[in-house]
């Protein structure tokens, strides 16, 4: 939209209207859900684990500033460079002041959420360097020119026989094989090339651990092992909660992100990074960075209950339960995190002006809240930015940007009626009198009643009389 | 940026002493109790690597040389990356000259490199060439030690390298997980770019849980600069949730399972 | 959750019909008084009450919330428990009237109204260890398990409990019986299109279970699924778990 606000309503307006997408999301969220499910058979193991996951990340929370120097302090140590920006501007600068240095022209990246936000590859592709996503999803969605629709499946909207076509028009020699196998082997001979040759390699992080200097990053492909190791120099990125103390940490929060995500008991590789190549050694990088990302995350810090936002450990399991991402997928939510924790994050980095509308995106079914590994209280936080968004002031970034004179009446009138025992006892009696009378036309109840001019619900029928009166009829006792 | 940093360090703490959090204590004891029999522990790993197609050989002690070598040979590999420095390399060596098979550093000049397998060769352009001969009774694949910089090994690592041999400091029963750690004598990239990875792993190496392996390891003590857990050969399923073998890393993970 | 104990059983309950009953399902509160009065219990339902405040908690305008609440809070005084035909308006007063109280004078008095919270089906089966015996015929019925009662109130099977307690009644679960039917308050009317979409795979899913009816224990899913099994001439029916229990126990 022109004036920046992003209109999630339209944007799932249209996702709803392709029936191939629609069908693409259910059939892979409906697989995911039964995947997870059946990696947790043991509900005491389940409990007990996610418990220590969330200690473990509340433990990091509460002592984040002194996490985040010991961090520095060893990794420094490790002879890994940190780098802290406070908005993706910087963190973008600070990218393309190491590219300048090495004079790379050939950058290959690992899945990185951070870089998303920062939107650095447009930002390298300025720059006139060659920046190619590695993760077999991304570099589909790369080579489309679209957005990853789910942070841990980026090309889940995609079915084979649409990637096929894709890799057909956009890779020399291609032939039109709509089979998995083989467009997996064309993507592997055309990205082997690219990681031998590439200057630089990005990646994000899973986990950073205070205690060692380690960068922890899990993945399947071996592109994020490939990025993080071939190229002569590696960056990585990470928000700056994803800290944590103890080398310790990493197994509870390894154990419960991979089942949750994919429904797998581990990824193919951990990769624990601890320093670039050391004297003696033949491999790894030269150089290794840490680009650590503030980006509003401080803000959020700030309050002591939107703080439980950056417990997140991006495993994805809320969108794949999202009765609402699985029907309109991730594309609506144009953010690099759609689904309920974007429904939440989003709108606190991007501010309340051009992203009110997410928190509204949801009918609070808590369907993320008891999946989440960590326990983030997702709806209590959509709730709480319900309340933000029409709070002129408060702790958000443009509080109070979807304050309504009219809603804020229709509000406190709806209040008034229903405080009042008389009040309330004369409008149930209208509405049971002349609700039914109402035409369909009505803007609430068009809504209600018609999609696309579709019956989609038939109106609700006011009950002639109320259960005041049926009780009082009854003689059942008032007190 | 300095600034940056100050900044961020300065809000953190004073938002933090403003709203100080509690966090509750971090049992460990859900992981803890996470264990297996002593003559579990294989069979489980073995299942859960082999679900996600990990190939295993059994050997000891005396016989490993022996079955890797036969593994080799079976399956058509020309050339074997291995780390020269660590006792695992020396005893391959031996064994290679042993059978008077002992090809080193040929590789630049080898012409089997450039009929290796199709997916070796950097651009699908090329045309695919037909399998390898085996090599025939006697005639062991050729060893290549990883005993220079990567970057005078580049092209060759990604080009002209069947299969690449690591040891192990062990598995993981929970996960069904190898525990590697890469170093100056073993890099990195052997477990990474060869499209067969084989690992030898000590049957007597083995853990219940991750935490448990870092503990017993004093992990924190000394990391490794680059510590991997891995878990089968290189996946995806990014394609229609269809999953896919050999998508950037290795294409084919050999535990090589060593008794004494 | 937590459940009180359920010895001794109580003898007398007050009874919250929720706004939604009051206007569109007034029988099925009804239906849940006479389950209550059929156990011997008193049911008191005090003419004074109207809402629990979600509809404006749930947008973001608690002041307002808050003001409702807060008139309901005088209603219940003793101990006796409070027993609600919906998980959703039982969870916003079990689970959210003690936030919502949080730092108000009157906090103390909402945290103990809101323990002595039920949903009718989990005090049906926990508090008073129903026995049905049915009287019906015999029919196929499936069950809509409202988002509050399985994730605030913890009510998954006590439903599905009394359900199966009934001789004649075949229960066929969904496929996706955890799953949102798209009402979520004024979510239906904000994002028409989304929740459109989401009652059509859960009507979808009713109809594959060849059901004659749909029982749920909540009206605002009651009248998302009616209205679209209406809109799409499905021959299913909905029902209030209480109105359906009420038909088969009493002839
Ligand atoms: S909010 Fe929870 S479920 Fe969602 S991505 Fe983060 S950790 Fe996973």
């Amino acid at each position: 939209m022109a004036d920046g606000t992003v209109d999630f309503a339209a944007a799932s307006r249209a996702a709803l209207q392709d029936p191939q997408l629609r069908g693409n999301f259910r059939r892979a969220m409906d697989g995911l859900m039964g995947k997870r499910a059946a990696q947790f058979p043991d509900a005491a193991e389940w409990r007990g684990v996610r418990e220590l996951a969330a200690a473990v990340r509340l433990r990091a929370l509460a002592k984040l500033p002194e996490l985040l120097e010991r961090l520095e302090e060893n990794c420094s140590r490790n002879g890994i460079t940190v780098h802290w920006a406070a908005t993706t501007a910087e963190a973008n600068a600070i990218a393309l002041d190491i590219l300048r240095k090495v004079d790379a022209k050939l950058v290959v990246k690992g899945k990185s959420m951070v870089t998303e936000e920062m939107h650095l590859n447009a930002v390298l592709e300025d720059h006139g360097i060659e920046v190619l996503e590695s993760d077999l999803g991304e570099y589909i969605v790369q080579l489309d020119g679209t957005m990853p629709s789910h942070i841990i499946m980026p090309a889940i909207h995609l079915n084979t026989k649409q990637i096929a076509h894709l890799f057909k028009r956009k890779i020399k020699d291609a032939e039109s094989r709509e089979d998995a196998a083989y467009l997996t082997d064309l993507a592997r001979r055309v990205l082997r090339a690219k990681f031998l040759a590439a200057d630089v390699g990005m990646s994000g992080v899973n986990a950073a651990v205070a205690e060692t200097g380690t960068l922890c990053l899990i993945e399947n492909e071996g592109n994020g092992r490939m990025c993080t190791t071939v190229p002569p120099v590696h960056i990585a990125f990470m928000g700056l909660e994803k800290v944590v103390e103890k080398l310790e940490d990493v197994p509870p929060v390894i154990s419960l992100l991979p089942r949750s995500a994919t429904g797998q008991p581990i990824t193919t590789y951990v990769n624990m990074i601890s320093g670039p190549r050391k004297s003696g050694e033949k491999d790894g990088p030269r150089e290794v960075h840490l680009v650590i990302l503030d980006n509003g995350r401080s803000s959020i810090y700030a309050d002591p209950e939107l703080r439980d936002t950056l417990r997140c450990i991006r495993c994805g399991a809320c969108m794949n339960h999202c009765p609402v991402y699985t029907k309109v997928g991730g594309h609506a939510y144009e953010a690099p995190y759609p689904g309920p924790i974007g429904k939440i994050l989003v709108p606190q980095i991007e501010g309340l002006e051009t992203r009110g509308a997410l928190p509204h995106a949801c009918t609070m079914c808590n369907a993320c809240v008891e999946i989440c590994p960590v326990k983030i209280p997702i709806v209590e936080i959509m709730g709480r930015l319900r309340v933000e968004a029409v709070r002129p002031g408060g702790a958000v970034k443009d509080g109070g940007a979807k304050a309504s004179r009219a809603e804020a009446m229709v509000w406190s009138g709806w209040a008034a009626m229903n405080a009042s025992p008389t009040a309330y006892r004369i409008a149930t009696l209208a509405m049971s009198r002349l609700g039914n009378a109402a035409p369909s036309s009505l803007p609430l109840l068009k809504d209600w009643t018609r999609v696309d001019n579709e019956a989609v619900r038939s109106k609700p029928r006011f009950a002639t009389r109320t259960l005041h009166d049926l009780a009082r009829a009854k003689g059942i006792p008032d007190a | 940026m300095p600034d940056a940093r100050s900044a961020i360090l300065a809000k953190l703490r004073a938002d933090r002493d403003a709203h100080p959090l509690t966090p509750p204590a971090s049992d460990f004891t859900p992981i803890e109790a996470k264990r297996w029999p002593d003559d579990d522990r294989l069979p489980r790993i073995r299942r859960l690597m082999e679900a996600v197609h990990t190939e295993f050989l059994d050997a000891t002690d005396t016989d490993w040389p022996a079955v890797l070598r036969e593994f080799l040979a079976r399956e058509g590999v020309g050339t074997l990356l291995y780390a020269p420095e660590t006792e695992v390399g020396k005893r391959l060596e031996r064994e290679w000259e042993r059978e008077g098979t002992h090809e080193v550093e040929r590789v630049r000049g080898d012409p089997r490199c450039e009929r290796i397998d199709p997916c070796l060769t950097p651009h699908p352009s090329h045309a695919p060439h037909g399998p390898l001969p085996s090599p025939g009774a006697g005639e062991g694949p050729t060893l290549i030690p990883y005993d220079k910089p990567i970057e005078d090994l580049k092209p060759q690592l990604f080009t002209a390298i069947d299969a690449g041999l690591t040891t192990t400091r062990g598995a993981i029963a929970e996960t069904g997980s190898l525990i590697l750690w890469p170093s100056a004598d073993e890099p990195r990239t052997l477990s990474l770019v060869p499209h067969i990875h084989i690992a030898l792993l000590r049957a007597d190496a083995l853990y219940d849980t991750f935490l448990q392996a870092m503990r017993e390891q004093r992990w924190a003590d000394a990391m490794s600069t680059n510590a991997l857990l891995i878990s089968g050969p290189s996946k995806t399923a990014d394609i229609e949730q269809t999953l896919a073998y050999g998508v950037h890393g290795p294409k084919r993970l050999v535990v090589l399972v060593v008794r004494s | 959750m937590d459940h009180q104990p359920a010895t001794p059983k109580p003898t007398r309950v007050y009874y919250f019909g929720t706004c939604l009953v009051d206007l569109f399902f007034p029988d099925a509160g009804m239906a849940g008084i006479e389950l209550l009065q059929a156990q011997g219990l008193t049911v008191v339902f005090p003419q004074g009450q109207s809402c629990c405040g979600q509809p404006a908690y749930n947008s973001g305008y608690r002041a307002e919330a808050l003001k409702v609440a807060r008139a309901q809070l005088d209603l219940f005084p003793g101990d006796d428990p409070i027993v609600v035909p919906s998980g959703s308006c039982a969870g916003m007063m079990k689970k959210h009237w003690p936030d919502l109280f949080h730092g108000e004078p009157d906090e103390a008095k909402a945290v103990q109204v809101a323990s002595r919270v039920w949903e009718l089906t989990q005090f049906l089966v926990q508090a008073l260890e129903v026995r049905l015996t049915d009287k019906g015929e015999p029919v196929r019925v499936t069950w809509h398990a409202s988002c509050h009662a399985q994730r605030e109130m913890g009510v998954v099977d006590e439903p599905k409990a009394l359900l199966r307690q009934l001789a004649n009644v075949e229960l066929v679960e969904l496929a996706r019986e955890k799953e949102c039917c798209g009402f979520g308050g004024t979510f239906a009317v904000r994002h028409p299109e989304i929740s459109a979409a989401m009652v059509g795979d859960k009507v979808a899913d009713i109809a594959g279970t060849g059901a004659a009816r749909v029982v749920s224990g909540d009206c605002g899913c009651l009248l998302n699924i009616t209205g679209a099994l209406e809109a799409g001439r499905q021959p299913v029916q909905g029902q209030h778990i209480a109105q359906f229990l009420k038909e088969r126990t009493h002839g």
